[in-house]
């Protein structure tokens, strides 16, 4: 006990705080949280579509609409809600003249439609009726109905925002799935075909 | 030299100007008659995203897609609806992505109060190490601060100490 006051300082401060490995540990707890968050931060930056809206209308009723037939094509009528959910899967392809991925898209949709799999329906989104006819005319019809959304009005009712766009419909007039963006036959054969046979149960 | 300079980039700016003036001034749409309405309308506008820019509303937006949301909002309003209906309405087709401001919902909640929750959680954290600190010196006997006040035993000895040396 008479000791106690002949320490120096060192010695007291090595007494009173040993350092132990745990100690140590602690102070590279910033450090881990640092590359934790940099990580996480780092995968959301790299994954993902930031592209892509999430779309708010998966499993929700087909929206209400009524479209003219298009120009040149009036013998097939028309496309309006009632013609979906006729217990019958069905895609509905939102295309245009003006839009070149669409023209990409479009030897695969015909494609589709000559194999006779799904109907697919065509909303024809802010064309020019003269151009909308002239495409079709040479790059063939692949729609088994069509209707021209000459105002835009039909696809914001759909939620489109770029086209082109392709949904999947259940027998019930049920959105079950949106495709934004060229349709490649991988996404056919890896997405749109599996949930079509789902569907069919 | 520099006067030339000057002069040049008078005129540039002055033609820079005009240009964003004239971009300001494209707007396709039809206001409303009704004053209030209109800016009524004009608030939802700056208030709702356009989808194809994403990164502005559809007020500051040139878009296809933008003016068509734009006339959207004014017949809605026209027709008689409350603001809360005609946002309803778009988020409906466009999810809570078309709103700017995200709602608070369960789902946001770590995007409302996030950095409330870090900064107050930092805060505690300051608060305990220091306090943590401050203890930790008077339990070390001053040997990371001031010294500590000597026991009555320490004073004996070293008034014993000087008294020796006198």
């Amino acid at each position: 006990m008479a000791d106690e006051g002949t320490r120096t300082p060192a010695e007291d401060q090595a007494a009173a705080k040993p350092v132990s490995p745990a100690l140590r540990l602690r102070y590279l707890v910033p450090v881990f949280l640092f590359v934790a968050l940099a990580a996480a931060l780092g995968v959301q930056l790299l994954t993902g579509e930031p592209g892509k809206v999430p779309s708010a209308l998966i499993d929700k009723p087909v929206p209400a609409f009524s479209l003219p037939a298009v120009q040149g094509f009036e013998e097939a009528g028309g496309f309006e809600t009632a013609h979906l959910g006729q217990g019958e899967i069905a895609l509905v392809n939102v295309f245009a003249s003006w839009c070149g991925p669409c023209r990409v898209e479009h030897p695969l949709l015909m494609a589709l439609a000559e194999a006779g799999t799904v109907p697919i329906y065509g909303i024809n989104y802010k064309d020019t009726p003269a151009d909308a006819e002239r495409w079709l005319g040479r790059l063939g019809n692949p729609y088994a109905r069509m209707g021209a959304d000459v105002d835009g009005r039909a696809g914001i009712e759909w939620g489109v925002y770029g086209v082109p766009e392709t949904f999947v419909v259940d027998g019930a007039g049920r959105i079950r799935h949106r495709h934004v963006g060229v349709l490649t036959p991988q996404d056919l054969d890896e997405t749109i075909l599996p949930l079509i046979e789902d569907l069919r149960g | 030299m520099t006067s030339v300079r000057r002069a040049l980039l008078g005129a540039t700016s002055v033609l820079w100007l005009a240009l964003a003036a004239n971009a300001w001034a494209f707007s396709p749409d039809e206001p409303l008659a009704d004053a209030a309405l209109e800016a009524r309308a004009r608030a939802l506008h700056a208030e709702l995203r356009c989808l194809v820019c994403q990164g502005q509303s559809i007020a500051d937006s040139n878009a296809g897609l933008a003016q068509d949301m734009r006339a959207v909002v004014r017949e809605r309003l026209a027709a008689g609806e409350s603001d809360e209906a005609v946002r309803g309405f778009l988020v409906e087709r466009y999810g809570d992505y078309v709103l700017l401001d995200p709602p608070v919902k369960p789902e946001t909640y770590a995007l409302w109060f996030g950095p409330a929750a870090v900064l107050v959680a930092g805060a505690g954290l300051v608060y305990v190490l220091l306090r943590r600190a401050r203890s930790g010196v008077g339990a070390a006997g001053g040997a990371a601060g001031g010294p500590a006040p000597l026991s009555a035993e320490e004073r004996r000895r070293l008034d014993a100490l000087l008294d020796d040396d006198s």
